[in-house]
């Protein structure tokens, strides 16, 4: 059976993947259904949902299409998610490796700073990060991956150390290979799949400390963020909820589906490592 | 009178192990000429494979003495180590498991040539064919994954890999004790087909004394770490001094056929 297949014989993963495809549709096409500047005013203020066709969610306090912040929401968030999660793994993959694989005072000096990062909340590092460093789409990626590297690296080390006692390792050395090389393209490759099998827990708590970020209003200003989207909602929360809901909604069913459609992955691989 | 090609002398390497100390190694000395075999025998856990990677500098040795090509081997470091590895290399018992599981045999065979500076980027395509047949494999074969080849066909690779820089010794740990009889008889004459044209020495490790005498000139066994007796190999074979050697000859089963075939 192909993995695709197997994949999908899990009910979770079909949800997973069927939110993940909805979203990253709805983020695609976002700047071909609302073209023009989805934070321009383009109504009455504070119209409620299906009341006009042309605005179906209605709009905000200032005005503003909330079906057009959603769909540009979903890019940004599906943008930080994925762009954040990638620094984390990638960056704890090379720490990981390069301390498991050296050994001795670099392996001591690393997992001490790595054991820094991890006594501090990533939420504080991240919230610190972007207050002195200021709001910026990079800015708030670097703020998140700062948070969330250090599992990775832990897992990339802890799988090196076993790959490096392997006969490869052995022979790329007899031939000659930097030890710098012998690390990074023999050894990291081989480390990576228990490393990526974390990536969808990262990528889902990327999107809501990016969330976060935003409603504590420390998000890029110049992007509709959804985080931002409940922030705005709260200072009209009696009289229009829609307005916190919707976003919150979309939010929640985003870090469903990653989770969902990341277990599935996790899952087939499982499956695929005991039939070899 | 030349120095040997290898010259070790007083190697030893000890390992704790839950609290008791054994030397895996224990003053061991031999040399190897050029274009010379030295089998290296003995039975499971005396050691060889700890001498190889002593050798290989793939661990390092409590005490002793190894010269290479003249000069001592155990005080070059980084860079130089590295450069002088080009004439010194090993094939491992297993392919499967000394050659990257993701590498396709083109790069297998690239990392050498690349590694030691033996041809440009623009050339390495037709080194690689060109050792791929040296060692009896179709230049088709280039493109494939180590994973999608035969056992066999894995040990050339490991081989082709092994004189792309045209090593002067060649370590051989159990490098055909993994493979069937047939495909076995294969990898030894092509060994010594190599070993003729390029005056190859090898350090051939193996617990099979019919295959020893087949190939090597000269034998070290190996009891406990110490070297238990050496010589001529078919002498010392047909006529083992030591109790283990007696009793490795007595274990060997191929080797009355072998023997007969010889008279
Ligand atoms: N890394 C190690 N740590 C502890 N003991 C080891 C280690 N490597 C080898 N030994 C011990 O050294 C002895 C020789 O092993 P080895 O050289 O592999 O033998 P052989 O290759 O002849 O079977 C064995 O008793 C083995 O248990
Ligand atoms: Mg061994």
């Amino acid at each position: 059976m192909s993995p695709l297949r197997r994949f999908l014989r899990t009910p979770e993963a079909i949800a997973g993947a069927v939110i993940l495809t909805a979203l990253a549709a709805v983020a695609l096409a976002a700047p071909l259904f609302f073209p023009s500047d989805p934070q321009a005013i383009a109504g009455p203020a504070l119209l409620s949902p299906f009341q006009d066709w042309s605005l179906p969610l209605g709009t905000d306090r200032l005005g503003r299409d909330v079906l057009a912040e959603l769909f540009h929401g979903a890019r940004t968030s599906l943008a930080v998610g994925l762009a954040a999660a990638a620094t984390a793994l990638a960056v704890g993959a090379v720490i990981g490796t390069l301390a498991g694989f050296a050994g001795g005072l670099v392996d001591e000096v690393l997992m001490r700073i790595t054991d820094a990062f991890q006594t501090v909340p990533a939420f504080l590092l991240a919230l610190a990060f972007v207050s002195i460093v200021g709001p910026s789409l990079g800015v708030v990626v670097a703020a998140i991956a700062l948070g969330a590297w250090t599992g990775p690296a832990r897992v990339a080390r802890a799988e090196v150390l076993s790959i490096r006692e392997r006969d490869f390792v052995a022979g790329a050395r007899v031939i000659g290979m930097h030890p710098l090389e012998i690390a990074l393209r023999e050894v990291l490759p081989n480390a990576l799949p228990p490393v990526l099998a974390l990536s969808s827990v990262i990528v889902a708590a990327a999107i809501l400390t990016e969330a976060a970020l935003s409603f504590l209003g420390l998000g890029d200003p110049n992007r509709v963020t959804w985080g931002g989207m409940i922030a705005e909602g709260r200072a009209v929360l009696r009289t229009a909820p829609f307005l916190s809901i919707v976003p919150g909604i979309a939010l929640v069913l985003t870090v469903l589906g990653v989770y969902l459609a990341g277990e599935g992955v996790v899952e087939t691989a499982a499956v695929r490592k005991s039939l070899s | 009178m030349t120095s040997p090609l290898l010259a070790v002398s007083g190697l030893t390497k000890r390992y704790s192990s839950g609290g008791k100390i054994i030397a895996a190694a224990d003053d061991v000395s031999f040399h190897i000429e050029h274009g010379e075999t030295l089998a290296l025998a003995g039975p499971s856990g005396s050691g060889k494979s700890t001498i190889a990677r002593l050798i290989l500098r793939l661990i390092e040795a409590d005490a002793g003495r190894i010269e290479f090509e003249g000069s001592d081997f155990l005080s070059l470091n980084g860079a130089a180590l590295r450069d002088r590895r080009a004439h010194l290399q090993m094939v491992f018992q297993d392919p499967l498991a000394a050659l990257n599981p993701r590498a396709t045999v083109a790069r297998v065979l690239d990392d050498p040539l690349r590694i030691h500076h033996i041809a440009s980027r623009a050339e390495r395509p037709r080194r690689i064919v060109a050792l791929l047949e040296r060692v009896g494999l179709s230049a088709g074969l280039a493109g494939r994954a180590i994973h999608e080849i035969s056992g066999g066909q894995r040990q050339r690779v490991a081989i082709a890999r092994a004189i792309a820089t045209k090593p002067s010794l060649v370590v051989l740990d159990e490098a055909v004790s993994a493979l069937d009889v047939s495909v076995r008889a294969q990898i030894l004459r092509l060994l010594l087909d190599l070993q003729r044209e390029e005056r190859i020495a090898y350090l051939f490790i193996s617990h099979d004394l019919g295959v020893v005498r087949a190939i090597a000139h000269r034998i070290a066994i190996l009891d406990g770490g110490r070297i238990a007796e050496s010589g001529d190999a078919r002498t010392v074979i047909d006529a083992p001094q030591s109790a283990i050697g007696k009793a490795l000859v007595a274990a060997a089963p191929k080797l009355s056929r072998i023997e007969r075939d010889a008279s």
